[in-house]
């Protein structure tokens, strides 16, 4: 490992680091524009130049590699002049507009002038203007701003995978745009936002709405898919104003999906903020003692038996703890939180993702059956793609034609070649036999289906017999959409010895034997399926489940509640308050224990950590926050010929799968530039 | 003077069969077998005995650039890449070697290649040069159909292709990085050094690039002995150059001359003279547009070499003279340069991205005297942000002659800018 000095320290660092790297780990902090350690290296913006013995010019130490013996000095008049050379050149064609522009406060050109640049100017010419470009819904530009760095134009082309964003023209005409005018198709798009060292890409929604010194930060994790990327809730007042990726190395790295990141306008728009009771057909305002009131008495006249809960896609854990808790005291077995009718039950090994996010790293061949993670879980596709960048990695897919951002060979979408691999009889498990890591990944398009148990069975097989279940490796991964799910099936919100699944309760209340249905944010089954059946719904937005209830428990999202999820990973993790639920609305497990008091049913638990510490009892895996536990593996699965229907990806509009993104403004946008609309437009549209 | 006998482009002025015949008849691909078969490591200890070095502007040792290539091939192949994208303003001797003398590059790219292993080189030839690249690649074609080049090139047993690539009008990619990038079909951009193309160039693969002259001069020192190059011009500065004399001279031309020559007696002997005689002289750029610009004093005993150049702080460059006499608007002619640079600039890195349109704004108001005197050291000290600062030579080269002016001709600025204030309080 060569060792090197400098300003007088010596470090001794692995060979191929850079010079910025090595003064990193002394605590020298070197300032920079373009580098980024997650982006390829591009040395273009000049900062972060240091001088190096026997070297006649300055050099960029964020692309020099370090050398023995090297003697580096970064505090020397030569430095401090080229860091002010490079600042007066940024800032000769920057527009100074500080005072209105959205990245004010948080800019690291605004930073490092502070630091490092001139007191005044020398510059007496004309300002360059550049024309600002159309990024789409998402992405707002402010191009005057630009100072080149390619961060974005290097984050799309490698992180995202859609070569859709350069620079064209030379020298002082180079501009950053897309291919004529075109939005950015990525999924990951808002990243660059985060990315921009200037104010040049900013949040199109966010625009002018707070600053960033005015925001209250709060730290906690994302629920609108299953990856549980760790965010940061900035909130004015009462209000989210936005929503950034924190960093968290073995889930989104620094990462955030759009909709994760655009969907939270929605939490101030269709908010169920009091209780409401149908009476007459119409659903009325009502206290919640009236809401408890009218429940109470249907559930005194209905017997256990009669009564159901399903779980939707972004319930907490406490509160189906809690509502499972209250239902088994009522003497119901109907309890079901896979509202998608997955069949996924078995042993904890069965329905995670074994190998964790970070596991993609180690991996060499990979079998996606069933599923699209660009559209399931975009961040966890970027892994997928780091990883094949790498090099020495195969990916196949059974499952949908789709661009993935990375190259891979689809075997086509018929479940009878799931079979043949796990037979032998396909080429493809001699490269799974070869392989030394292999992977597969489950998605939900392979798992809800009515025969998702055999394709369960199947993967198995695969997994077992091409070597992926090993003491050292678990490549058998099963890809969640929903932040729920996992929860549900850890803490057992399932149907109990001879209960009904969500497709055994929807035909009950069909036919008439299910009298009261409680959804506890289930927005995603066929409403029209649950007949005459009394319908409490318990959720944040006015989504299809409240329009069919007949009694609302205003509930808060996710922002808005210490809850605690478990990712496709089997990660446990809490969101934090960040902002109290509007109006009436509470905290879940809150409602189901007032509810269960009401009802005659009063629940063992007070507080938020007599909750916890019962989930803990319930599902030892609940004891461990943050980190992956090892997990027990077993038979499932079903044996049996796959029916012939091709397999699909359970998602056909990213931007729109939950009751929050359905009610965003900005996911509305994005469903419109993006997924198309129904009708062309003509030339003369608008 | 150079004898007529120790010229190497004895073709330079398309007097003769630019093509194969004529070619050898001229001695060109005569023994070309027999060099190869002396084998790779006595190639380039000639080359490097030879003291040429690189013809291109930097004046690398040549023989030295080849020997930096990995000795053995490994998973890798070698790439030899010929730099005929000359873009220099005030520069046109590979175009002429190119126009009149083809066979002369197409030997030498054998040669290089075989003496670096590599069995590929691409020339990449500047886009306007359109008769150039027809020439260039009848030549080619020729000395495929001969099997001078190809399968068994020469019957020396070794396999070598040569493509001839058109670029498409940047002046960047006269530099060497950019150059491959634009070779792969990429944005002509510098990449960062290192790695060097020796270790990672083309595709990824070691790559050499070299100046048209260098390459097609090599044959014929191997032919006729590294000692007799060396034998020509001054220590570390010898052999002969071809010299491009353009500007207000009677008869501007290109001619080889041996290095070293002093610059007086080379205006005089080839290009007729200054215009007006030699104290009409204002002052001559001696290495094309990018290096500093001499006054008539220092022009009057300098003489034409690496060192010499270098020593009176200006550079031999391409060895493309420009004279400028009395009638020159001196500001408004480094100003043009100026704007040349700001053009070309490829906006990739900061310094010369922005200081080279800021360098030529202020250079606009200077040429009429809108300025201050202070903002003479304001520009003086810009150019030295943006000197040394860069990713590529191109930061350098639009700061160098603006260098100079301010060395060499100070008083002119100052008086336009006194005359333009005192224009300025009469109105």
């Amino acid at each position: 490992m060569p060792k090197l000095t400098i300003d007088g320290r010596e470090v001794e660092v692995e060979a191929g680091t850079s010079i910025l790297q090595a003064a990193e780990v002394l605590g020298i902090e070197i300032p920079r524009f373009c580098y980024h350690e997650r982006l390829a290296i591009a040395g273009n913006c000049r900062m972060c130049m240091v001088e190096v013995a026997n070297s006649p010019k300055p050099v960029a130490s964020c692309a020099m590699p370090v050398a023995d013996g090297m003697v580096v000095r970064t505090n020397t008049p030569v430095v401090a002049k080229a860091r002010k050379g490079a600042l007066e050149f940024l800032l000769i064609n920057h527009p100074l507009d500080c005072p209105i522009c959205d990245q004010g406060g948080e800019c690291d050109l605004q930073d490092e002038t502070m630091a490092y640049g001139y007191d005044r100017g020398r510059f007496a010419e004309n300002k360059r203007a550049v024309q600002d470009k159309n990024f789409g819904p998402l992405v707002k530009t402010t191009m005057n701003r630009c100072i080149h760095c390619t961060r974005c134009i290097r984050f799309i082309t490698e992180v995202a995978g859609v070569p859709e964003l350069g620079a064209t023209g030379r020298g002082e005409n180079m501009e950053v745009t897309t291919y004529v005018e075109k939005a950015l198709s990525s999924e990951l798009s808002g990243n660059i936002i985060d990315l921009c060292p200037v104010g040049a890409l900013t949040s199109k929604p966010y625009a002018y709405t707070a600053r960033s010194w005015e925001l209250k930060k709060t730290e906690s994790i994302d629920v609108l898919d299953a990856v549980g990327a760790a965010i940061r809730i900035d909130s004015r007042g009462n209000q989210v104003m936005r929503i950034l990726p924190r960093l968290n190395d073995d889930v989104n790295e620094e990462w955030l999906s759009d909709k994760s990141r655009f969907a939270c306008d929605a939490l101030v728009r269709q908010r169920l903020d009091r209780p409401y009771v149908r009476r007459d057909g119409k659903l009325r305002e009502a206290t919640w003692n009236e809401a408890f009131t009218a429940i109470s008495e249907r559930l005194k006249a209905t017997s256990g038996a009669r009564i159901a809960a399903i779980a939707g896609d972004l319930a907490d854990a406490e509160s189906m703890l809690a509502l499972k808790e209250l239902f088994t005291a009522l003497g119901s077995v109907h309890l079901d939180g896979r509202q998608d009718g997955v069949k996924l039950a078995g042993p904890r090994g069965s329905y995670i993702f074994n190998s964790g996010i970070a596991g993609i790293d180690r991996a060499d061949v990979l079998l996606l059956i069933g599923t699209d993670p660009r559209k399931e879980a975009p961040v966890l596709n970027a892994r997928i793609r780091k990883r094949w960048l790498k090099g020495g990695f195969s990916v196949a897919a059974v499952g949908p034609k789709a661009d993935l951002t990375y190259r891979h060979d689809n075997l086509g979408d018929d479940p009878a070649i799931l079979a043949a691999i796990a037979k032998g009889e396909h080429p493809f498990a001699d490269k799974l036999k070869a392989a030394k890591n292999p992977m597969l990944i489950i998605g939900q398009g392979a798992l809800t289906r009515t025969d998702g148990a055999i394709l369960l069975g199947l993967a198995r097989k695969i997994a077992e017999t091409g070597g992926m279940v090993r003491d050292d490796w678990n490549g058998f991964n099963v890809l969640h959409t929903a932040a729920a799910r996992v929860g549900a099936l850890d803490l057992g919100f399932l149907p109990g010895i001879g209960g009904r699944d969500v497709e055994g309760i929807l035909a009950g209340a069909e036919k008439g034997d299910i009298d009261l249905v409680y959804l506890l944010g289930a927005d995603e089954i066929d409403m029209a399926r649950l007949g005459r059946a009394f319908v409490v719904y318990q959720g944040h937005h006015g989504d299809a489940g409240a329009h069919r209830a007949d009694v609302i428990l205003p509930g808060a999202a996710y922002t808005e509640k210490n809850a605690t999820y478990v990712n496709t990973e089997g990660r446990v993790q809490r969101t934090r308050l960040a902002v109290f639920p509007p109006g009436d609305a509470k905290e879940d497990w809150t409602i189901v224990r007032a509810l269960s008091e009401v009802v005659g049913h009063k629940l063992s638990f007070d507080t938020l950590e007599q909750l916890r510490l019962h989930l803990s009892a319930v599902s030892p895996s609940f004891a461990t926050l943050d980190r992956l536990q090892t997990v027990d593996w077993g038979a499932f699965g079903a044996e049996g010929t796959p029916a012939s229907d091709p397999l699909v990806s359970p998602i056909e509009n990213y931007y729109m799968t939950d009751s929050i993104s359905r009610a965003s403004k900005t996911m509305a946008e994005c469903t419109a530039t993006f997924v198309g609309c129904a009708h062309q437009r003509s030339g003369t549209h608008g | 003077m150079l004898h007529d006998k120790d010229r190497v482009f004895t073709n330079l002025y398309g007097l003769h069969d630019w093509r194969l015949a004529g070619a050898r008849a001229r001695g060109d691909w005569d023994g070309t077998k027999e060099i190869l078969a002396k084998g790779r490591d006595w190639i380039i200890d000639e080359m490097k005995t030879s003291g040429l070095r690189g013809r291109g502007g930097a004046g690398f040792p040549t023989g030295l650039k080849w020997s930096f290539m990995p000795k053995e091939v490994g998973a890798r192949p070698h790439y030899l890449v010929v730099n005929a994208d000359e873009g220099e303003p005030g520069t046109c001797k590979d175009r002429d070697i190119i126009r009149q003398d083809p066979h002369k590059l197409v030997e030498g790219c054998l040669i290089a290649s075989f003496a670096m292993a590599a069995h590929t080189c691409y020339i990449y030839i500047r886009g306007e040069f359109i008769r150039e690249a027809e020439h260039l690649q009848a030549a080619v074609d020729e000395a495929y159909a001969a099997g001078l080049i190809g399968k068994n090139a020469c019957g020396s047993g070794w396999d070598f292709d040569l493509y001839v690539y058109r670029g498409a009008g940047a002046y960047v990619c006269g530099e060497e990085t950019a150059l491959i990038q634009s070779l792969e079909g990429k944005k002509g951009q510098p990449r960062l050094k290192p790695p060097f193309p020796a270790g990672v160039g083309l595709y990824g693969c070691p790559t050499t690039v070299n100046n048209v002259e260098s390459i097609a001069v090599a044959p014929t020192i191997l032919r006729r002995g590294a000692a007799w190059f060396a034998g020509l011009g001054r220590p570390k500065n010898s052999g002969t150059k071809v010299f491009c004399i353009s500007g207000h001279v009677e008869r501007p031309c290109n001619v080889e001359e041996e290095m070293g020559i002093p610059l007086r007696e080379l205006i005089e002997k080839h290009a007729g003279g200054v215009r007006g005689g030699w104290d009409n002289l204002l002052g001559i750029i001696p290495g094309g547009s990018s290096v500093p610009v001499l006054t008539k004093s220092i022009c009057d005993t300098v003489l034409m070499d690496f060192d010499s150049l270098r020593d009176v702080r200006s550079g031999l460059g391409t060895a493309a003279v420009i004279v400028m006499d009395k009638s020159t608007d001196i500001v408004r002619a480094i100003t043009r340069l100026s704007k040349f640079y700001k053009h070309e600039s490829c906006g990739q890195c900061t310094p010369c991205r922005e200081g080279t349109g800021w360098m030529w704004r202020v250079m606009e108001r200077m040429s009429v005297g809108r300025a201050t005197v202070e903002e003479i050291d304001m520009l003086d000290d810009v150019t030295r942000q943006v000197e040394g600062h860069t990713i590529c030579a191109l930061g350098d080269a639009a700061a160098w002659p603006i260098q100079g002016l301010i060395r060499s001709f100070r008083p002119e600025l100052e008086r336009r800018i006194a005359e333009a204030r005192a224009n300025a309080v009469a109105a």
